[in-house]
């Protein structure tokens, strides 16, 4: 358990920085770009800095944090060039981080940032062509692990990761950030049946909860219930909260699981910093494309550009 | 040479619900991409005809055998790698084993997406050509999606088809005609067979090549399976020598179904196959992937050059579009 009191909160005012930061680089990229998953750095703002910057024990970055050009997908003999290098050395002591949704790439990849694991150049080269870092990264582009673009499986290979480390009694934890709507997909439950099964307490799964898809919101899409009821169900230690409380975030991954596998259900809302996304047209949400003007009342609309040191 | 004829704001949209109008059994069911793959108009026209069953492909189509068991049509737009991929061995077991009337519709086909390998179907021709009762179609234009539903009701079982989505150019004039090549030039030196986005290519590499007096039969291929036009067999015979051209793998898609014909009638032509090499794709521009991946005009010219011995440069008159990722700006998400 964390002891907010020991440490004088010294790493939350940090966290909030990184968090405001990966919203306001998801609002300037998409609007740069003509489009992006600006909703997905909203919901995710606070989990993914509370893991970069509280959680996660990871290895040092690569000594260059400006990737390379893309260079070919994984084969034999080519020269590896794997993502998860930004998110440390691939060590037993260290923690591992997997991105299932890779629509939220932009998000890690302002986190990195933020942490000093990727040079700010590398935004030049973001979404273009011959690049790594692609809108829907895949295990190339930095900070993913795991190619999640196709949703709702890569919680599985975190499964797999965690397995083998427990039985060898490594000490790194296997750190899994899911989306609500993966939920809706069948292999999710059963990662967390495996996950349950062989006692996985050395995996970390973090849901946020924004309850957005493509089509709409979810209620209306495919409705999923409660999940804090259901992971508890499938037997893992679930723990519900407000997924833009980094103190909060932070005990609940912590707090021991009594042996089984920790899921943190984080209720999020996917206009946080952008309060005017609420008014646009639920179908084109998802994916945000700026009518002119629009990122302007954004940004307007704010209380990120006034409160974040550059 | 600009083959293209103006565009089409998404047809596939109007042509479900005009298909659906004249045949009451038509239902519709989506994963969580309804405004994406244009079944919005659907939903709307029909509400008690369209289920929205989110995003869980595997019982998706679990469930499209059921209602096509009740006795109706039922249509599964989608991505090419959520009709194909994802739900395979449901597909295989629950769909194409009973022969049941499932219309799979794959859009964002081959490498014409920015969403990298995880949203590029590159392999959905050769997972459904390869399955006992499948029909594969891949449209190239928006005569083709006009038309093609006329050919439905003659198909008693499961049809997979792969098109383009929004603003879909047009190139041909006559309707789309089930397993028949459509006869884009002819010649007496080279056949050309070029199916889905990789036909604009095509156009432009052949028109270069008559250009510098080489003589090409250029055939659109558009149903994969069966493949049995006789066409084909006919004018490769003829030229001695072919190229096929997809935006797929260069196996199991339509270079491997002619090296079958070729192999298989014992005509000793000379096959070089322009596709995607064995590799998995990564995300960029459709130009840029094309050129990357070697299935554009200048590829195709270069293949064909090394095959008859000629050095034709290539005049790429083609549209390749502004220098950053185009989003279309028709549908919900950025790919």
């Amino acid at each position: 358990m964390i002891d907010e009191a020991a440490n004088g909160n010294s790493w939350l005012a940090e966290v909030k920085r990184v968090a405001a930061m990966i919203r306001r680089r998801g609002l300037e990229l998409a609007v740069e770009h003509r489009g992006g998953y600006v909703i997905q750095a909203c919901s995710s703002a606070d989990i993914l800095a509370t893991l970069y910057v509280r959680l996660m024990k990871l290895g040092a970055p690569p000594a260059d944090t400006l990737p390379a050009p893309f260079r070919g997908t994984p084969r034999s003999g080519a020269p590896d060039q794997w993502g998860g290098a930004f998110n440390g050395d691939d060590a037993p002591e260290n923690d591992r981080f997997i991105l299932s949704p890779s629509h939220y790439s932009t998000a890690v990849y302002a986190a990195l940032i933020e942490t000093g694991r990727l040079s700010s150049d590398a935004l030049a080269t973001y979404n273009s062509d011959g690049t790594t870092l692609e809108m829907i990264g895949a295990e190339h582009s930095p900070g993913i692990e795991v190619t999640g673009g196709s949703l709702g499986q890569a919680l599985s290979v975190g499964v797999g990761r965690a397995l083998w480390r427990r039985r060898c009694g490594h000490r790194g934890l296997i750190w899994v950030l899911i989306s609500d709507g993966e939920t809706q997909e069948g292999q999710t439950w059963e990662a967390l049946q495996t996950a349950a099964a062989f006692g996985l307490d050395n995996l970390r799964v973090l849901i946020d909860v924004n309850g957005w898809q493509v089509d709409g919101p979810m209620d209306e899409v495919m409705p999923v219930g409660s999940l804090t009821a259901k992971v508890a169900a499938f037997g893992c230690a679930a723990r519900e909260v407000d997924g833009h409380d980094p103190v909060a975030i932070a005990s609940a991954a912590t707090l021991d699981g009594g042996g089984l596998p920790i899921v943190v259900v984080c209720r999020t809302d996917p206009t946080r910093g952008f309060p005017a996304i609420a008014g646009r047209d639920k179908s084109m949400t998802h994916f945000i494309r700026f009518r002119p003007g629009e990122a302007e009342e954004f940004r307007a609309s704010s209380p990120l550009y006034e409160d974040v040191p550059r | 040479m600009n083959p293209v004829k103006g565009t089409v704001h998404r047809p596939f949209a109007s042509v479900l619900v005009d298909y659906a109008r004249r045949n009451e059994r038509v239902v519709c069911i989506t994963n969580d991409l309804t405004r994406s793959v244009e079944a919005d108009l659907f939903r709307e026209t029909f509400p008690d005809r369209y289920f929205s069953l989110g995003m869980a492909e595997q019982n998706l189509v679990g469930a499209l055998s059921g209602l096509a068991r009740e006795g109706l049509e039922p249509f599964y737009p989608s991505f090419g790698v959520f009709a194909t991929r994802r739900p395979y061995e449901q597909i295989a077991l629950n769909v194409a084993y009973p022969n049941l009337p499932v219309r799979l519709i794959g859009f964002l086909p081959g490498i014409t997406t920015p969403g990298g390998v995880t949203h590029q179907a590159t392999d959905d021709i050769s997972l459904m050509a390869g399955l006992p009762n499948m029909t594969v179609l891949c449209l190239a234009d928006a005569t083709d999606i006009e038309t093609f539903t006329a050919a439905l009701p003659d198909i008693a079982g499961p049809v997979y088809c792969r098109l383009p989505r929004g603003e879909v150019p047009r190139y041909f004039d006559e309707p789309f005609r089930f397993n028949a090549a459509r006869l884009l030039s002819k010649g007496d030196d080279l056949t050309v067979l070029s199916t889905g986005a990789t036909t604009e290519h095509a156009i432009g590499a052949c028109a270069a090549l008559a250009a510098a007096g080489v003589g090409v039969t250029h055939l659109n291929i558009s149903t994969l399976r069966p493949f049995t036009d006789p066409q084909v067999l006919e004018s490769i015979a003829r030229t001695g020598a072919a190229i096929t051209v997809e935006n797929h793998l260069t196996r199991g898609g339509l270079g491997t179904a002619v090296a079958e014909l070729i192999a298989e009638h014992g005509l000793g032509a000379t096959l070089r196959k322009v596709g995607i090499r064995d590799t998995f794709t990564h995300g960029g521009r459709a130009a840029y992937l094309f050129a990357y991946y070697g299935i554009d005009a200048a590829a195709i010219l270069g293949v064909a050059n090394g095959l008859l011995g000629l050095s034709v440069a290539c005049s790429d008159g083609l549209d390749h579009g502004p220098g950053h990722l185009t989003l279309n700006a028709a549908v919900s998400e950025g790919l």
